[in-house]
């Protein structure tokens, strides 16, 4: 049995524990998640976070004529930008002893990755700066001249994470990751 | 008689010239290291020079190189691509120790580097949190700090090897995606305990406030373990151009996870399959296969002197130096060869040796004016050594472009010339 005397020590001690941890530097400030939103541009390959909106290839074309061609090249194929890359073709490259041209159609294993990226990083000198339907259209645009989605169909937050990418079984993980 | 006058042979310790690495490890003398075949002659009579005779300018508020120190630069290609994309490297073969200054640090941004002010930006930490957060940098300053030393390699580093046919590339445009910085800043497991992380959660995308959002999704394993949220480089404030004013350190990872002028990390059940992770950072394996989520930089090493561009003044005593590291731990051996391969000694290493940071090892070498290869091989404390070219291709090919850390080879001639070569 405890003495009321060893009871009070241990009172004592656990007060002084507590007042320890309240001094543990709290120096964020809580933020509620609407507040958020602005930032918040990271999209899933489920589809989680796309905004409202859609978009066609049909109406993206003109889009990417005016704000994408000069850099990634006609339809696509053949970038006067070396490092911005084709987004178009290499169908059939990552087969053995090819030489792999990795693009959105080729390679990338998921349609809402371009979506995410168009957003938050193009066009290269004003990222940003496309209407969520700008950038479905644009998406939709890309994903028809990788023949994967027809010119009319319509992209938006239901149907952009149904586009069944090529390569979408082409990764593994590495073997040799820390645990 | 005092003193010898006459060096005794060095003990050989692998062929073509390799010496033993005594004379590092004793400060012993270079025994058996001539200068044959380089006629020393007798020095000019000496004179006081100019800058003795009057005072030298003042002080200046921020200490630059010496103007005759203007060649130690880093290089990065020239426009066609938009400024800002692409890397710029380090000029390995002119610096020494592990230690990169900061203003030669490399560089790889997506969409250049951003001139933030330090009073408007802001981390928020939300996702699969009890209390999305909010910090300022004036709020991050003021946790309890931790520093280390540790390297920050591309994943695209020393890519060039891959090609079929060696480049005429040198020292820094083949390796020069490696920077070693003394790191100072917060925990990010501080931070995350703070907002409390929901059961569920197992990653955390981290992005830049750059005009790419650069973002990566980082194991929340890695995040609680060692990641650091740097404020201080090399003892001053992050340089823009390497995360001002707050980036991510993710030690051993590789370099484009740890995300600069970080802004946000969001904790989320699953990666979120960024662009840089999935058409990028991928490493195309033999088959059609690819890599996904590569994250350490395995162990490597580099001779950085002698190299390419870094002429040898005829035959006799010569120091190679080089740099090795290990994503996974510490370096335990660095070896040399000065025949390609066929022997090897195992160099000095230079301490302080620490897990996730660059040793500087020494070798010794007489060279006898002949044709030599020199070459590297480093294993770390997991016991992992670094792979022939032949043995890396074997395992992955070489089409991956990313990781590759196989031994590298400087043939020398008898001019004195290194270049890039396959053995
Ligand atoms: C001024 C030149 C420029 C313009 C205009 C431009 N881009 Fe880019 N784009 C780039 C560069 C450079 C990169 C590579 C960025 C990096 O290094 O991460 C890139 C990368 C991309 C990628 C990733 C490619 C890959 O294979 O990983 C996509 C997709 C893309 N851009 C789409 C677009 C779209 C859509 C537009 C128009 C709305 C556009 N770009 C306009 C320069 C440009």
């Amino acid at each position: 049995m405890f003495t009321s005397k060893s009871v009070a020590v241990c009172v004592s001690v656990l007060t002084s524990g507590s007042a320890a941890l309240a001094q543990s530097p709290q120096f964020g400030q809580s933020i509620e998640p609407a507040d958020i939103a602005a930032w918040d541009i990271s999209i899933g390959p489920d589809g989680a976070g796309l905004p409202p909106g859609r978009g066609t290839a049909i109406e993206g074309e003109a889009i990417y004529v005016a704000k994408c061609q000069a850099c990634h090249g006609d339809r696509g194929i053949g970038p006067s930008v070396v490092l911005a890359g084709a987004l178009v073709g290499g169908m059939g490259t990552l087969a053995p002893d090819k030489t792999p041209i990795k693009t959105v159609g080729s390679y990338w294993p998921y349609a809402t990755t371009l979506f995410d990226y168009v957003r938050r990083a193009m066009p290269f000198q004003e990222s940003k700066s496309l209407t969520a339907d700008e950038v479905y259209a644009v998406t939709a645009y890309i994903l028809d001249l990788n023949g994967m989605v027809g010119s009319n169909d319509v992209i938006d937050a239901q149907s952009l994470p149904k586009v069944r990418m090529p390569n979408r079984d082409g990764f593994i993980p590495f073997p040799r990751n820390p645990k | 008689m005092v003193g010898k006058t006459h060096p005794e042979p060095g003990d050989p310790a692998a062929g073509n010239g390799i010496l033993s690495r005594r004379i590092f490890l004793e400060g012993a003398l270079v025994a058996g290291a001539t200068s044959a075949g380089l006629s020393r002659g007798s020095a000019e009579p000496l004179t006081v020079q100019p800058w003795m005779k009057v005072p030298g300018p003042g002080f200046g508020g921020y200490g630059q190189p010496s103007p005759f120190e203007s060649k130690v630069i880093k290089v990065f290609p020239p426009p066609p691509n938009p400024a800002g994309v692409g890397a710029s490297r380090t000029p390995l073969h002119m610096l020494e120790g592990m230690i990169t200054p900061s203003g030669l640090h490399f560089e790889r941004s997506h969409s250049g580097v951003p001139e933030i002010d330090p009073d408007q930006h802001r981390l928020v930490i939300h996702g699969l949190v009890k209390r999305p957060l909010v910090f300022t940098v004036e709020a991050l300053s003021r946790y309890p700090m931790q520093s280390r030393i540790a390297f920050i390699e591309c994943g695209g580093n020393s890519q060039a090897l891959n090609a079929p046919q060696a480049q005429p590339l040198n020292v820094a445009a083949i390796h020069g995606l490696l920077g070693c910085s003394e790191w100072t800043g917060v925990r990010l497991s501080t931070l995350l305990d703070e907002a409390g992380i929901e059961p569920q959660a197992r990653w955390v995308i981290a992005e830049g406030a750059d005009a790419a959002a650069m973002s990566r999704s980082i194991p929340l394993a890695k995040a609680m373990d060692d990641a650091l949220l740097c404020l201080y480089q090399n003892g001053e404030r992050v340089r823009p151009s390497n995360g001002y004013p707050v980036r991510l350190l993710l030690p051993g990872f590789e370099g484009n996870m740890n995300v600069k002028w970080l802004r946000r990390l969001k904790l989320t059940a699953d990666p979120a399959m960024t662009k840089d992770e999935t058409s990028k950072y991928t490493i195309l394996l033999k088959d059609e296969k690819a890599w996904q989520f590569v994250f350490p930089m395995e162990v490597k090493s580099v001779i950085t002197r002698p190299s390419p561009g870094l002429t040898l003044r005829g035959p006799g005593f010569y120091e190679i130096s080089g740099q090795a590291w290990s994503g996974n731990g510490s370096i335990r051996q660095v070896d040399v060869s000065a025949d390609g391969g066929r022997s090897w000694a195992p160099a000095a290493l230079q301490g302080p040796i620490l897990p996730k940071a660059p040793v500087r090892f020494r070798a010794a070498w007489q060279w006898n004016g002949g044709p030599a290869v020199l070459q590297s091989r480093a294993t770390d404390d997991t016991g992992m050594m670094q792979p022939t070219r032949a043995q890396f291709g074997d395992e992955r090919g070489l089409r991956g472009v990313y990781h590759y850390n196989a031994i590298a080879s400087w043939r020398i001639d008898e001019k004195g010339e290194a270049s890039n070569v396959y053995v």
